[in-house]
C-alpha cells in the first residue's frame, strides 16, 4: 500500500493494517468522551478472559481545551486511533511500528524511541505500564500493558494503541498548522483541509465550552445522569450503566471548563463519576465471569 | 575454565531503572553460585535499553563433592534420639550408619553422608530461573496470558555454559543461544557461542553498544566535539546525561537549530524545555555566557540521510514547546504579579495552617518584623514577601514549578519597565516612568523572590541582600512555627516537610551574614505574625476556660478586636490557645469535636523549637571541626544569638587548648566534684557573699581577691562581647585556684571555715558558668 496522502488517507491506512492483524475494525462510540481509551470496546473488553482485538477512530472532547481555532496544535475536538490486543501479542511492538512503516514512517530515517510512561486513568480505575512512543522528539502514540481496570486484575493482559491522529498526521505530512492538513486527496476534485472541516466546529464549540454553556442546566443534568446509571447497575445492566457514567463525566467537563468549580468541589464531583464508572465496570466484569465459567 | 553467560532480553527497560538492575543482577548470580558451592574468578555485567546481560569467568564443570560425617547417639541410646539422627542423616536405618568408639564416650553412631556435586549448568539453570521470578523492580507487570513479573515483557533468555546451552524455562520463556541487535539496524535473532561472540557480535553487525560507560563517554565526547566545530559549549547536565545513555543502544549525537527568535525566553525556561520535554541538552554560547540558538539530541539510529531528517524534526518540536512557554511568558506578563496572589487561596499549605494565601500574608507581616530588627529595607522586605509566593499559580509555574521564584522575579522586573533579563536597562519607558518605586527597589523585590527558597542544599548559597534576607527568613520561620504549633516535628528518617533543611537555612542565613537577632525573638516574632494573620482573617473563634471549681471547663465563642491577639482564639479552622493557660485545663476532645485540629502555643513549644535549631547549628559547627561538647556548654547558658554562641564556642575552645586553661579546668573539676560531695552530704547549696574575716591562710586570701577581680574582668568583657578577654580574666585564676589547693584543707575542722571555703569553691564554679557550663564539657 502507498504512504498515505491526507488524514483520511493515514486513517484508512491504519484500519486496514490493523484489520490484517486481526482486528475487528469498529466505529466510534457514539457517546462524547474524552479519550478512546473510554469507549466500552476498551476498557469494559479489557476486562473478563474472552479474547479480543479490535481497532476504530474515536472522536474525542475535551471542552477545556478549546481555543477558538486559534492555536495550531490544540483542539477542543480531536481523533485518536485506537488499537486493543488481548491477550497482548508476544510481537506487539514489531507490529506497532510495521503499522508506522505502513503510514510512511522509514525507519531508517526518523528516531524512534520507546520512553517510560505508564499510563492510568483513575476515574476508570484503571493503569497499566508502557511508553509514550517518540519519533524524531515528537510523541506519536501511547502504547500501553493493561494491569487493572476497575481496581481489578485483568488476566488476560491486554495491549492499548493510541495514536493522536492530528498531530501524527501533522507530522507524516509536515504542516505546522493542524487547520492545513490536508482530510482528502489533495488532488482530489474537492480537495478539503482539515480546517475546511472543522474549524468552526472549533470556534462555536468554544464559544459554547467558555461561554454559553448552562452551568445550572448541567448540574441538573448531572444529577439525572448519576441517578440514571446507578439505578441501571441495580437493573443489572452495566452496559448502559456505563454509558451514563460517560455522560456525566462529560457534563462535569463542561461544568469544569466554565471554571464554575471550586477544587473542593472538583475533588468531589471527580470522585462520583470514579463510583459511577468503576460500578458499571465491576458489574460488567462480574457478568463476563459468569458467563465464561 | 568454562564461563557463563546470561542475557535477559526484554522491551524497553525505564531508563532510570537500569542501573540499579544490572548490578542486581551480577550481584544476585554470584550469591546464587557461590550458595551452591561453587567459585568462580570473575563476574561482570552490562545492561541498556533492552538488555540485562552477565558474564561469570573461571567457574569449575561442576561443584565439588562433600563428604561430612556426623556424630550421632551412643549405642544403646534411646529410641527417640537415634530416631532423630536418622531422620537428621536421611538413613533408613542403623545399618547405614557406623560405629566408632572413643574412650570418653564409649561406643557411638556415624553418619557418613555423601553429597554428590552438581554440574555448574544444573546450578545456573536453577539460580537464574529462581533470580528472574524474584527479581525486584519498582514496577513491574504481566503480559499476554502469563503470570511472570517483568519491567516489560521479557522476550528472550540467552543462557550459555562453556558454550552449551543451559536448559530452562520461565513462564513460557526457554533459554537457548540466541539474541537479537539494533531493532533497525542490526536486527537478529542470531546465535552466539559464549561471551566474546556475544560482545563482539552484537558491538558489530547488531549494532548495540553493550556498555553503558562506553555509550556515556560516547555521547559525551561526540556532544562536545559537535558544539566545539561550531564554537560553543555543550551546558553540562550529569542527570539528563545518565538519562539519555540509558534511551538508546546505538547513540547518535546530533546538533539541531533552534529559532533564535525564542532567546528572548529566560534562559531558564529554554533549558527545562529542553530537558523536562525533550531530554535535549541546552548548548551555550561561550564568548556571551548565554544560550546559543542549537540544541542537541541523542539520537538510536545512522540514519541514512545522516540525521537531517532527525534534527529537522526535533527542531520542529522543540518549537512547538517554546511556542507553548512563550504563550505562558507573554500572558504572565500580561498582568501584574499581585493579581494572582487571590489565587493562591485555592493553593493549600498545610491543612490546619491555611492556604498559600494565608501563609503569604502571615510572612509579609513577619518580613517587616524581621527587616526593622536587622536594619533591612522595609518596604522591599514587606512587598517582596507578599508576593514571594505569587508566581506558584502563574501558568509558566505551573508548566514548570522548579521555575518558582524565578519567574516572580522577572515578572516583577518586567512590571516595573525594566528588562526581565538584563534589569540594568528599562525596556518599556511608560511603565519606568508611571511606577512609584525607584529601579533598585523593583530589583530588590525582584530577587527578594527568587532567593527566598535559598538555600536549597548544602551547597547552595544563602541570600545576602537585605530584602531577601527577610523574607527568606520569614518563609522558615513560618513554616517551622506553624509546624510546631501543630505539633508536626520530623520523626527520626521522616521529615517530608523538609523541616530540618529549613531550620539549618535559617541557621545559615543568620551566620553568614554575621546577623544579630535572638532567635527566641525571631518565634515569637512568627506566632505573633501567625496570631494576627489568623485574627485579621475575620475566622477567628476563642476557647475560654474556667479553671476555678472542682472540674475546669471549656467555653468556644467567636473572636472579637477585643481579643488578645496573643490569648486564646480559634481562627481559620484551628484553636489557638494562648499563654496565661495550663495544657491541663485545654480540653482537647471538644476543640476536636468542633472539627478543627488544635494549635500549640509558643510558650509550649518553643523551647522544643530552640533545641532544633541548636541541633542544626552544631551540625553546622561540627562540620568546622568545632567540640559538640563546648556548643552544650554555651547553650546551656540560654543564649540564644546564634553570632554570640560561636563567638562563646570559638573563645572557649581557644582557652582550653592553652596550658593556663587546661590546668583551670582541672582546678575547677576538682572544685565542682569537692563541692558536689559535700552539697550532697550537707543537703544544701553553697552559694552567697565570701566571709572575708574567716579567710585564714594566704592562699585562700589571695584566691578570694583574685576571684573577685577575674569575675568583674570577666562580667565587664562579656558585656562587650570580647570572650576573648573574658576567657584571659579567668586564665589568672590558674596560679591562685593551684595555690589554694596545695596550701588550704577545705574540710577545716571550724564549720564555719569550712562553709566559707566551700563557697570559695562555689565562686571559681560561678566565674566560670559565666562564659559558659563548663561542666557539659568532657575529659
Amino acid at each position: 500500500m502507498a504512504a498515505p496522502k491526507s488524514f483520511q488517507d493515514l486513517i484508512l491506512t491504519l484500519q486496514s493494517y490493523w484489520a490484517g492483524q486481526g482486528c475487528a475494525i469498529l466505529q466510534p462510540y457514539d457517546m462524547e468522551v474524552g479519550a478512546g481509551t473510554l469507549h466500552p470496546a476498551t476498557v469494559l473488553r479489557a476486562l473478563g478472559p474472552k479474547e479480543w482485538r479490535a481497532a476504530y477512530v474515536q472522536p474525542s472532547r475535551r471542552p477545556a481545551d478549546g481555543r477558538y481555532g486559534e492555536n495550531p496544535n490544540r483542539l477542543g475536538h480531536y481523533y485518536q486511533f485506537q488499537v486493543i490486543l488481548k491477550p497482548n501479542p508476544t510481537d506487539l511492538q514489531d507490529l506497532y511500528l510495521e503499522s508506522l512503516y505502513a503510514i510512511g514512517i522509514d525507519p531508517m530515517l526518523h528516531d524512534i524511541r520507546f520512553v517510560e510512561d505508564d499510563w492510568e486513568n483513575p476515574t476508570v480505575g484503571a493503569w497499566g505500564l508502557g511508553w509514550e512512543v517518540w519519533c524524531d522528539g515528537m510523541e506519536v502514540s501511547q502504547y500501553t500493558y493493561f494491569q487493572q481496570v476497575g481496581g481489578l486484575d485483568v488476566r488476560p493482559v491486554s495491549g492499548e494503541l493510541t495514536y493522536g491522529l492530528e498531530r501524527l498526521a501533522m507530522y507524516v505530512f509536515g504542516v505546522d498548522n493542524v487547520y492545513d492538513l490536508p482530510f482528502n486527496a489533495p488532488d482530489s476534485e474537492a480537495p478539503l483541509s482539515y480546517g475546511d472541516v472543522f474549524l468552526e466546529n472549533e470556534r462555536q464549540q468554544s464559544a459554547f465550552n467558555f461561554e454559553h454553556a448552562n452551568v445550572e442546566m448541567l448540574h441538573t443534568w448531572f444529577e439525572g445522569c448519576e441517578t440514571q446509571s446507578i439505578d441501571l447497575r441495580a437493573a443489572g445492566l452495566p452496559l448502559p450503566a456505563y454509558d451514563y457514567a460517560l455522560k456525566a463525566s462529560h457534563v462535569f467537563n463542561l461544568i469544569d471548563a466554565r471554571g464554575a468549580i471550586s477544587p473542593t468541589e472538583r475533588q468531589a464531583f471527580i470522585g462520583r463519576v470514579r463510583d459511577l464508572a468503576r460500578g458499571a465496570a465491576l458489574l460488567w466484569a462480574e457478568q463476563q465471569e459468569e458467563d465464561h465459567g | 575454565m568454562p564461563d557463563l553467560l546470561l542475557e535477559l532480553f526484554s522491551e524497553e527497560i525505564p531508563a532510570r531503572m537500569q542501573k540499579a538492575a544490572g548490578e542486581q543482577l551480577t550481584s544476585k548470580l554470584g550469591d546464587a553460585l557461590k550458595a551452591a558451592g561453587l567459585t568462580f574468578e570473575s563476574i561482570e555485567g552490562v545492561y541498556g535499553p533492552r538488555r540485562l546481560a552477565a558474564h561469570v569467568v573461571g567457574l569449575p564443570e561442576r561443584s565439588a563433592d562433600v563428604h561430612e560425617e556426623r556424630k550421632g547417639p551412643k549405642v544403646g541410646a534411646p529410641d527417640k534420639a537415634v530416631e532423630g539422627f536418622l531422620r537428621g542423616a536421611g538413613l533408613k536405618s542403623l545399618d547405614e550408619a557406623e560405629t566408632r568408639s572413643d574412650p570418653k564416650k564409649g561406643e557411638f553412631y556415624v553418619a557418613i553422608v555423601e553429597t554428590k556435586g552438581r554440574a555448574t549448568s544444573e546450578i545456573a539453570a536453577d539460580a537464574v530461573s529462581e533470580i528472574v521470578r524474584s527479581f525486584a523492580w519498582p514496577k513491574s507487570m504481566r503480559s499476554g496470558m502469563g503470570d511472570l513479573r517483568w519491567v516489560r515483557p521479557l522476550q528472550r533468555i540467552a543462557c550459555l555454559f562453556d558454550g552449551t546451552v543451559v536448559p530452562f524455562d520461565i513462564d513460557g520463556v526457554k533459554s537457548g543461544n540466541e539474541t537479537e541487535g539494533h531493532r533497525v539496524m542490526g536486527r537478529g535473532p542470531f546465535t552466539v557461542s559464549g561471551w566474546d561472540d556475544y560482545k563482539s557480535q552484537l558491538e558489530g553487525e547488531g549494532h548495540v553498544r553493550l556498555d553503558a560507560a562506553d555509550r556515556r563517554a560516547l555521547i559525551k565526547r561526540d556532544a562536545e566535539k559537535l558544539c566545539a566545530d561550531v564554537g560553543l559549549e555543550m551546558v553540562e547536565d550529569e542527570g539528563l546525561l545518565t538519562e539519555v545513555t540509558g534511551l538508546a543502544e546505538w547513540p547518535v549525537v546530533i546538533m539541531g537549530d533552534m529559532d533564535p527568535d525564542f532567546l528572548t525566553l529566560p534562559p531558564e525556561v529554554i533549558r527545562l524545555s529542553m530537558r523536562t520535554h525533550q531530554k535535549y541538552f541546552a548548548v551555550r554560547d561561550p564568548k556571551s555566557g548565554g544560550l546559543a540558538p542549537r540544541f542537541i539530541t541523542v539520537a538510536n539510529i545512522e540514519a541514512t540521510d545522516g540525521g537531517v531528517t532527525i534534527a529537522a524534526g526535533n527542531a520542529k518540536v522543540l518549537s512547538a514547546r517554546l511556542s507553548d512557554a512563550r504563550f505562558f511568558w507573554d500572558n504572565d506578563r500580561s498582568r501584574p504579579l499581585g493579581s494572582f496572589i487571590p489565587k493562591l487561596a485555592n493553593v493549600e499549605f498545610k491543612k490546619e495552617l491555611g492556604s498559600m494565601a494565608d501563609k503569604t500574608e502571615r510572612i509579609a507581616l513577619l518580613a517587616v518584623q524581621i527587616a526593622k530588627r536587622g536594619g533591612f529595607d522595609v518596604d522591599q522586605s514587606g512587598v517582596g514577601a507578599k508576593l514571594c509566593k505569587a508566581d506558584l499559580v502563574s501558568e509558566m509555574v505551573y508548566e514548570f514549578p522548579e521555575l518558582q521564584g524565578a519567574m516572580g522575579r522577572y515578572y516583577v522586573l518586567a512590571e516595573a519597565g525594566l528588562d526581565p533579563l538584563d534589569p540594568s536597562s528599562v525596556v518599556d519607558e511608560d511603565k519606568a516612568k508611571t511606577r512609584s518605586y525607584s529601579a533598585d527597589a523593583a530589583v530588590g523585590v525582584a530577587n527578594a523572590i527568587r532567593d527566598h527558597y535559598k538555600p536549597q542544599g548544602p551547597s547552595d548559597s544563602v541570600p545576602d541582600a537585605g530584602p531577601s534576607i527577610a523574607v527568606a527568613l520569614a518563609d522558615k520561620l513560618d513554616t517551622l512555627t506553624g509546624f510546631w504549633a501543630i505539633n508536626e516535628k520530623p520523626t527520626g528518617s521522616k521529615d517530608p516537610f523538609a523541616l530540618r533543611r529549613a531550620a539549618l537555612g535559617v541557621v545559615r542565613i543568620i551566620l553568614e551574614n554575621k546577623l544579630r537577632f535572638s532567635l527566641g525573638d525571631l518565634i515569637a516574632d512568627a506566632a505573633e505574625a501567625g496570631f494576627a494573620q489568623l485574627l485579621s482573617s475575620g475566622r477567628a473563634g476563642v476557647a475560654e476556660w474556667d479553671s476555678g471549681g472542682a472540674s475546669p471547663s471549656m467555653t468556644l465563642r467567636s473572636a472579637t478586636a477585643e481579643d488578645d491577639a496573643l490569648d486564646t482564639m480559634m481562627i481559620n479552622g484551628a484553636w489557638v490557645v494562648g499563654r496565661g493557660f495550663e495544657q491541663e485545663f485545654v480540653d482537647e476532645d471538644a476543640i476536636e469535636s468542633e472539627g478543627v485540629p488544635f494549635i500549640r502555643p509558643v510558650s509550649v513549644y518553643g523551647r522544643d523549637l530552640l533545641a532544633f535549631f541548636a541541633d542544626r547549628l552544631k551540625q553546622v559547627l561540627r562540620d568546622r571541626g568545632e567540640r559538640h561538647d563546648l556548643i552544650d556548654a554555651v547553650f546551656a547558658l540560654g543564649e540564644d544569638d546564634l553570632m554570640l554562641v560561636v563567638s562563646r564556642v570559638e573563645a572557649l575552645g581557644a582557652f582550653l587548648d592553652s596550658e593556663d586553661g587546661a590546668n583551670l579546668m582541672a582546678g575547677y573539676k576538682r572544685a565542682a566534684n569537692i563541692l558536689k560531695a559535700e552539697e550532697k552530704k550537707d543537703g544544701v547549696t553553697y552559694s552567697g557573699a565570701v566571709d572575708a574575716a574567716l579567710l585564714e591562710e594566704t592562699a585562700e586570701r589571695d584566691l578570694h581577691t583574685a576571684i573577685g577581680k577575674a569575675a568583674d574582668a570577666a562580667t565587664r568583657a562579656l558585656s562587650e562581647e570580647k570572650f576573648e578577654d573574658a576567657m584571659a580574666a579567668l586564665a589568672g585564676l590558674r596560679a591562685p585556684v593551684d595555690a589554694f589547693f596545695e596550701q588550704v584543707t577545705v574540710n577545716a575542722d571550724d564549720v564555719d571555715v569550712r562553709r566559707n571555703r566551700l563557697l570559695i569553691l562555689a565562686a571559681i564554679r560561678d566565674a566560670l558558668h559565666r562564659v559558659a557550663d563548663v561542666s557539659k564539657i568532657e575529659g
